[in-house]
């Protein structure tokens, strides 16, 4: 089973891009589906952050907040105004969902800017259960809600002829299952490049000696930026969820 | 897993399939126990601190605009009570004046009267005094040719002739 290999390599190049993604049991050395793994760790961590932020925070429940507390207010006013703007009121009932699924992707992709940590979004298992999950509520409560009055969201009442409405229903159709995958493709796709992108350039700092100095600076910028991509994909995420909400509370075009 | 010899991962680690129940199992659990802290404790929180500051302002706001109501109101009934006030003093200085006046004009008449009644009474005491004066006057000298003239001439001293004489001189 995987465990950490030798250090150093005969050429002294040391690159391993793809090595960070590999599952490790935290406890005896097989994977079951139940076996808690460094993926199991920085999942919790990520929750834990989460309840940090939103219930540690607010602890005090003061009139006026403290840092902590506003911080919190920030995020809970951020989605709430996101959810409400994109998917209307009724889409206030979803609301708890949609901010545990922000927390859940914001916090796991920052944690997994820190150097020997693990990124689950970087997972097309973990992305596409998200993705599919997004998928199969929204179109549950699509059809809960309209009945087959949904089925008006790929019928294009607004084209001229019969034969382009016919056409503009089966572009619909596939570009509304579509959805899932672009939407988790996304996220892993982002996350994985990005983080072999690092890793590779952390493979040549080794064996450059004094000249380490620039893939140095090229992984200082990479971390900006992957920062800014962690925290913009998370966003990303949410509000493409809201609209697929929308698109179920108010289908027809 | 797919890994080589010396345990570094062969591809992508992520398309290997027998993982994937470990990972979703996990990304479960974490979900719903995220979404029950965030619902069952962290939402209501928020939700009520939330609605609370919004009482609490709107509330102050109110309070506010009933004190400047009220302090708006007793600005008015303070100007009210100055002009009126203002108005009575006008009045009673007029009143006080016009009593002043009246009391004054009456005082000057009367002190004009009593200076009238002592001028008559003075002329008249003047007058008594000034025919006083000019009796004495005539008797002072018949006495006086008298004595001169029984002086002078004490054989021809003679009472009458001098009363003639000097009431002719006196006369003249």
């Amino acid at each position: 089973m995987a465990t950490a290999g030798p250090d150093t390599d005969p050429t002294g190049f040391n690159i391993h891009p793809m090595d960070q993604f590999l599952l490790r049991p935290l406890f005896g050395d097989q994977i079951h589906w139940y076996t808690p793994t460094n993926a199991t760790l920085w999942m919790f961590i990520a929750v834990a952050a989460a309840t940090l932020l939103m219930v540690a925070g607010t602890r005090g429940r003061a009139l006026v907040p403290s840092r902590a507390q506003s911080a919190a207010e920030v995020t809970y006013g951020f989605i709430r105004k996101m959810v409400e703007d994109v998917a209307g009121r009724e889409g206030a009932k979803y609301f708890p969902y949609i901010l545990t699924i922000f927390l859940f992707i914001l916090f796991a992709n920052v944690l997994a800017l820190i150097p020997t940590s693990f990124s689950p979004t970087s997972h097309i298992a973990v992305t596409a259960t998200l993705g599919i999950a997004v998928f199969v509520t929204v179109t549950t409560i699509g059809f809960v809600k309209n009945g087959p009055g949904f089925l008006k969201l790929f019928w294009v009442s607004e084209a001229p002829t019969l034969a382009l409405r016919i056409v503009l229903f089966f572009i619909e159709l596939i570009s509304y299952f579509i959805r899932p995958v672009s939407h988790s493709v996304r996220l892993f796709g982002v996350m994985t490049a990005g983080h072999a992108v690092v890793k590779v350039f952390a493979g040549f700092a080794g064996a450059l000696g004094i000249a380490a100095i620039l893939p140095i600076t090229a992984i200082v910028a990479m971390l900006a930026l992957e920062l800014l991509v962690a925290v913009i994909q998370a966003y990303v995420f949410t509000i493409l969820t809201c609209v697929y909400l929308n698109d179920a509370l108010h289908p027809g075009h | 897993m797919e890994t080589d010899a010396s345990g570094y991962a062969v591809g992508m680690p992520q398309l290997d399939a027998a993982i994937w129940p470990n990972l979703i199992f996990w990304l479960i659990v974490s979900i719903v126990l995220l979404y029950l802290i965030l619902s069952r404790v962290a939402l209501p929180r928020l939700g009520t601190v939330l609605a609370e500051r919004q009482d609490a302002i709107s509330n102050d706001l109110e309070m506010a605009a009933l004190l400047r109501r009220r302090a708006e109101e007793a600005e008015a009934a303070y100007e009210r009570a100055l002009a009126e006030a203002r108005e009575e003093a006008m009045r009673i200085g007029e009143a006080t004046r016009a009593e002043i006046q009246e009391e004054l004009k009456h005082l000057m008449e009367k002190a004009d009267a009593e200076i009238a009644a002592k001028t008559a009474e003075s002329e008249k005491r003047i007058g008594e005094i000034r025919e006083d004066a000019v009796r004495s006057i005539d008797e002072v000298a018949r006495e006086t040719a008298l004595a001169i003239v029984a002086q002078l001439m004490p054989k021809l001293a003679d009472q009458s002739a001098v009363d003639a004489a000097v009431s002719r001189q006196l006369e003249g």
